[in-house]
């Protein structure tokens, strides 16, 4: 019961670095590299504003959210949208927004050194433990777990209920054929873009209460994120929510029953296993 | 991933920053190459860049290097490695044919120093490292006849952790059980292979032996198996990022043990600065003599020039290596590689961590193992050979 609690909360840990790369990646269509830039940038601004001014990290999300939002919109608008418009298919575009963003990363990661210097970062947030059925947990963890759920939710609703979302979803599936039914595909593209990163900066904001981070580690979470999103299939919050707890419970198992140094042989295990025999990923649609 | 075209160019135009320098006097290029960003940047950007920097400013505020009568000014030339030992090859080369630097710093850390060693050796540079930590001294010596070690071997360092605990045991303060886990990494496992027999011989049972890949992102089941096999020690030889993360897990987990000691990061300024209170009494690797006023006239300058506090370990050492070159050109009163070379192979150093002298391997052998956190210092606790050890004392929980 313990195991599967810690693994379940280190697999919204997970969800929280890899749902924003679903929605870029798989609603505006930019398998963006330079997602863990933004999450080490958000995780940056926590550690700031903690260390600065005693601001709780729940609060900077606040903050955090908007800011995150308007920069990727930017980026999206000025760097990404002429991809976009140039791309004849699905392929260049994926390769064009590929190098481009890992370009992107390197403007990142040189931005957040010169700003705030490679140092490590960590501080002490909530870190008090608090024990149910006979195990402890860290409650920085449970509250990233909470979050990771009102984030994944509310997604999920928006993307089904609302017009906007039901678009964005529309143009997941179909860019071409949403136009013809009148939605302003480069419009919701950007929005799903910036509230991908949005949505990812929030997640290092809370991460960083319990993980070190370092300017150059983003790289740990693109990849990371990367996994967990073609795992789940690209384009659905409930395949990359089942993929990131899967992994999660998956590796505490394998950590606390069998050996500590097998967690990331068995976490590429299971990819590969996904990827053998649906390689479209657990809720994916097989591409026509 | 690694970042190639677009670093290079940055490399050159943005990273290669040069000090200024005055026009009047002769200059001495030296070359520094090192992480500034991969995954031991963090670590170079505390123990190794701004070393550098300060350097530079101490040699040039006094006029620069003494060699014979005529002053040289110090430039430095960086590149960033990326923490990639072919970066560090291509780097050092550059700098030995393009730049044409007189003299080149080492690297940081011992992979990418144990890459570029062949590279110094073929170009006649001497080779001082700080921050490279090996137990193949004696064959990198003899094939690489320039280079020199400081920073201690790994068999010492599994050792005095085993020293430091036996003591503790042999007082009567701890019992004889001891949780050990390792990074699964080149130093974490070397360590691990040392300390074992180590901690066996001095009497201790290895109640949990573990280790965990590198980026591991809960460390919550190693401290929780470590926990349940209730030991009076815990011993980890860790890396940065996971030495913070194992040290929050046994404050979620009140890991109750008398000693408690965690590897490298230890002896960060932001390791006491993210865990507090819970910090104190905490056993890492390194060390210095944390009272020795040469140490804290460096502490107080390090600040003042940087804007940043320096480690507890390793950066006195990368100070201490530049220490060694400046004198061994001012006692000289040249720039000839050769002679330079020559005159470090045979001679003392005193520097800021105290005298620094050869074994015949270029090895300095009186090196500091073990340091502990105590009241907001991380003073030495343990070496093997070197002045102003203090005691140990006992973890008494994590408030």
């Amino acid at each position: 019961m313990g195991i599967l609690i810690t693994g379940l909360l280190l697999g919204g840990t997970y969800a929280l670095i890899a749902m924003g790369l679903n929605l870029q990646y798989g609603m505006s269509r930019i398998m963006n590299l330079a997602n863990g830039e933004i999450l080490v940038a958000g995780g940056f601004a926590a550690f700031w504003f903690w260390t600065a001014g005693s601001l709780s990290p729940l609060l900077t999300i606040f903050l955090l959210a908007p800011l995150a939002f308007a920069v990727n919109w930017l980026v999206y608008v000025v760097v990404l949208r002429p991809l976009v418009k140039r791309a004849k298919t699905r392929g260049q575009l994926e390769v064009d927004a590929i190098l481009t963003t890992f370009g992107l990363s390197f403007v990142a990661v040189g931005v957040m050194l010169a700003t705030f210097g490679g140092d490590y970062f960590s501080y002490s947030y909530m870190l008090t433990p608090v024990e149910f059925w006979g195990e402890t947990y860290a409650v920085n963890r449970i509250l990233a777990f909470v979050a990771a759920v009102i984030i994944c939710g509310a997604l999920y609703l928006w993307l089904n209920i609302s017009r906007a979302g039901m678009s964005i979803r529309a143009i997941a599936v179909s860019p071409d054929s949403s136009r013809l039914v009148g939605i302003d595909v480069p419009k919701l593209s950007a929005l799903a873009f910036a509230l991908g990163g949005a949505v990812t900066a929030v997640g290092g904001a809370l991460i960083s209460t319990f993980l070190t981070l370092d300017a150059s580690t983003g790289v740990i979470f693109t990849l990371k994120a990367l996994v967990i999103v073609i795992m789940g299939g690209v384009g659905d919050v409930r395949g990359t929510v089942v993929a990131a707890l899967l992994l999660g419970v998956l590796e505490t198992f394998v950590a606390r029953l069998i050996d500590p140094g097998l967690t990331l042989a068995a976490a590429y295990l299971l990819f590969i296993l996904i990827l053998l025999f649906r390689p479209q990923g657990l809720f994916g649609r097989r591409q026509s | 991933m690694r970042k190639r075209a677009f670093l290079k160019r940055s490399a050159s135009a943005v990273l290669a920053l040069t000090v200024s320098v005055t026009q009047a006097a002769e200059t001495l290029k030296i070359g520094a190459v090192g992480p500034k960003t991969g995954g031991l940047a963090g670590g170079a950007v505390v123990s190794y860049w701004p070393n550098v920097q300060l350097w530079a400013h101490d040699v040039n505020a006094r006029g620069g290097l003494d060699v014979g009568g005529t002053k040289y000014m110090v430039e430095i030339i960086e590149y960033d490695d990326q923490t990639n030992p072919g970066e560090t090859i291509k780097a050092v080369q550059r700098l030995a044919t393009q730049d044409k630097a007189d003299f080149i710093l080492a690297p940081y850390a011992t992979g990418l120093n144990i890459a570029a060693a062949p590279v110094f050796a073929r170009y006649g540079y001497p080779m001082i490292t700080h921050t490279a930590i090996s137990d193949q001294v004696e064959e990198l010596s003899s094939k690489f006849p320039n280079m020199y070690f400081t920073l201690g071997g790994a068999s010492g360092l599994a050792q005095g952790v085993a020293d430091v605990l036996g003591a503790m045991k042999s007082a009567g303060d701890i019992g004889n059980r001891v949780a050990m886990v390792n990074v699964a990494d080149a130093f974490g496992i070397e360590l691990a292979e040392r300390a074992e027999p180590a901690l066996k011989e001095a009497g201790f049972e290895i109640v949990y032996k573990t280790s965990y890949p590198l980026g591991t992102q809960d460390l919550s089941p190693v401290v929780k198996g470590a926990k349940d096999a209730n030991p009076d020690a815990f011993v980890a030889f860790s890396y940065p990022p996971d030495t913070f993360g194992l040290t929050k897990q046994a404050v979620v987990e009140n890991l109750n043990v008398k000693a408690f000691y965690t590897a490298v990061a230890t002896a960060f300024p932001a390791y006491a600065g993210a865990n507090g209170s819970a910090a104190n009494n905490v056993l890492g690797a390194g060390g210095v003599n944390a009272d020795d006023p040469a140490f804290q006239a460096y502490m107080k300058r390090h600040e003042e020039v940087t804007g940043e506090k320096p480690d507890f370990w390793a950066s006195g050492m990368v100070y201490a290596s530049f220490q060694i070159l400046e004198q061994a050109i001012e006692a000289t009163d040249s720039i000839d590689r050769k002679v330079v070379a020559e005159y470090i192979k045979s001679n003392d150093f005193d520097t800021l961590m105290g005298k620094i002298s050869w074994d015949e391997n270029n090895n300095n052998s009186a090196y500091w193992t073990v340091g502990q956190w105590q009241d907001g210092v991380f003073k030495g606790v343990a070496s093997t050979g070197r002045e102003g050890a203090v005691s140990p004392r006992l973890k008494e929980g994590w408030e």
